[in-house]
C-alpha cells in the first residue's frame, strides 16, 4: 500500500520534471526564428516534409467527414422539416470544431509521429551530440526550423479541411439528397459570420498547431536513445498531443463561444 | 528537375491552397461577401418592450435589409427601451421622419428584426434622429393572458 503511494509520488513527480524540461526546451525553440530568418531553406524543406506530405490525409479525411456530416445531418434535421439549415450546419461543425480538431489529430498521427521519430533516431545514433562538438547549436538548427513548419502548417491545413468538408456535404446535400442550392448557401452565408467562426477557428487550429508540434519535437529530444525508447516517445507523441488537443478544444470552445 | 527545385514547388503550392482554402471560407462559406462595409448614420427608436431583440439584428423596409441594431439600452428616466441603429448612408434623408418602428419575428419561432413603414412627413430622418412612432414586441405570455381573460368574459356571458 505504502509502496503504490510512493509509486504515485515517484510518477507525480517525474511527471513535473518533464513538464519543466519541456517548458525549457521552448525558448530556444522560439530564439531559433533568428536562425531561420538568416537561413529560410530549413524552414523550407520542413514545410515539405511536415506540410506537404500531409495534405493527403487531411484532404481525403475533410471530404469524407464533410459527406458524412451532410448524410447524417439531412435525416436528423427532415425529422423537423428543417433541411434547409443543412449548409449551415455542415459548415458551422466544420469550421468551428471539427476542422480545427480533426486536423490536429490527424496531424499528430502522421507528421508529429514521425517528428518524434526523427528527432529520436538522430539523439539515438548522436548526431545531435555530433552538432553540438561542431559548434553548431542543434536546437536552432534541428529543432526550431521543425516547431515553425508545424505551427505554419496545420492552420492551413485546418483551413483546407474546412473547404473540402463543406464542399463534400455539398456533393452529398446537393447531388444525393435534393437539398435547395440556394437555401444551403444562403442559410450558411447568413449564419457563419467571419470574425467569429473563422477567425475563432484559424485561432484554434494556431493553439493546437503550437502544442502538437511542441510536444512531438520535446518527446524527441527528451527519449531515451534506445530504439524501445524511441518506440515509447512516439506513441506518447500521438497520445499526449491528442488529449492537449481535445482538452484544449473545450477550454477553446467556452472562451470563444460562450 | 533536381529535389531542392521540387521541395520549393511543391511547399509553395501547398501555402497558395491553405490561403485559397481560407479565402474561399472567408468570401462563401461566411457573410464576409455579403455583408455591407459602407458608411451608416445613426437613428434611435424607444420602446416598451423589445422582447427577444439582439444587437446586429436587422432593421428592414417592405422586407429589404436597410441597417443593423447597433446598441440596445434602458432609460430609467423614461422606463423605455432605447434602440440604436445604424442604417445605410445611402437612405440618409431619404426615409420619412413620422415612419412606425415595429419589432417583428422572422417566422413563426425566428429571431426578431426591426421593421420600419414608411410615413407620409416632408421631414426625414438625418443623422441621429428619432423614431417616435413605435410598436412594442409580440409577448407570448401577454398574449395567452389576453385570450383566457378574453375566454373568460365570453364564459361570464
Amino acid at each position: 500500500m505504502i509502496s503504490l503511494l510512493a509509486q504515485l509520488g515517484d510518477w507525480g513527480i517525474h511527471g513535473l520534471v518533464r513538464l519543466g524540461r519541456a517548458h525549457l526546451l521552448l525558448l530556444p525553440l522560439l530564439r531559433g526564428l533568428l536562425d531561420i530568418l538568416r537561413r529560410p531553406r530549413l524552414l523550407l524543406d520542413q514545410v515539405y516534409s511536415v506540410g506537404v506530405l500531409t495534405i493527403l490525409i487531411i484532404g481525403v479525411a475533410g471530404l469524407f467527414v464533410g459527406m458524412v456530416l451532410g448524410l447524417q445531418g439531412y435525416y436528423i434535421l427532415s425529422r423537423f422539416g428543417g433541411e434547409t439549415a443543412l449548409g449551415l450546419m455542415v459548415a458551422a461543425s466544420l469550421v468551428r470544431e471539427l476542422g480545427p480538431v480533426l486536423t490536429a489529430l490527424l496531424f499528430a498521427g502522421r507528421a508529429g509521429s514521425a517528428l518524434t521519430a526523427e528527432i529520436g533516431l538522430m539523439k539515438a545514433t548522436e548526431q545531435l551530440s555530433g552538432l553540438e562538438m561542431m559548434a553548431v547549436n542543434p536546437e536552432y538548427r534541428v529543432l526550431a526550423p521543425r516547431f515553425f513548419a508545424g505551427l505554419l502548417s496545420v492552420p492551413l491545413l485546418a483551413a483546407m479541411f474546412s473547404c473540402l468538408g463543406v464542399l463534400g456535404g455539398w456533393m452529398v446535400g446537393g447531388g444525393m439528397l435534393g437539398v435547395d442550392q440556394g437555401a444551403f448557401w444562403n442559410g450558411m452565408q447568413n449564419g457563419i459570420d467571419f470574425r467569429e467562426d473563422i477567425i475563432n477557428g484559424v485561432i484554434k487550429s494556431v493553439v493546437f498547431g503550437f502544442v502538437c508540434t511542441w510536444i512531438a519535437i520535446f518527446q524527441g529530444y527528451d527519449c531515451v536513445p534506445t530504439s524501445e525508447g524511441v518506440s515509447r516517445a512516439t506513441t506518447r507523441t500521438v497520445v499526449h498531443s491528442s488529449l492537449a488537443v481535445l482538452g484544449l478544444d473545450f477550454v477553446l470552445t467556452a472562451l470563444m463561444f460562450s | 528537375m533536381n529535389k531542392n527545385r521540387k521541395i520549393e514547388v511543391w511547399v509553395g503550392l501547398f501555402m497558395a491552397m491553405g490561403f485559397a482554402a481560407l479565402f474561399y471560407l472567408a468570401m462563401q462559406v461566411s457573410n464576409l461577401g455579403t455583408a455591407y462595409t459602407g458608411e451608416t448614420f445613426d437613428v434611435t427608436a424607444r420602446f416598451d418592450n423589445i422582447g427577444g431583440l439582439k444587437v446586429k439584428a436587422p432593421v428592414t423596409i417592405a422586407g429589404v435589409e436597410v441597417g443593423r441594431v447597433i446598441g440596445i439600452s434602458y432609460d430609467p428616466q423614461d422606463f423605455r427601451a432605447v434602440v440604436k441603429m445604424g442604417l445605410q448612408s445611402r437612405y440618409l434623408h431619404k426615409i420619412p421622419d413620422d415612419s412606425f418602428a415595429k419589432i417583428l419575428t422572422a417566422g413563426l419561432l425566428g429571431e426578431q428584426y426591426v421593421g420600419l413603414d414608411p410615413g407620409g412627413s416632408e421631414t426625414t430622418l438625418g443623422n441621429g434622429s428619432e423614431i417616435t412612432v413605435t410598436q412594442s414586441a409580440l409577448v407570448l405570455e401577454d398574449v395567452i393572458g389576453q385570450f383566457i381573460f378574453g375566454k373568460g368574459q365570453e364564459g361570464k356571458q
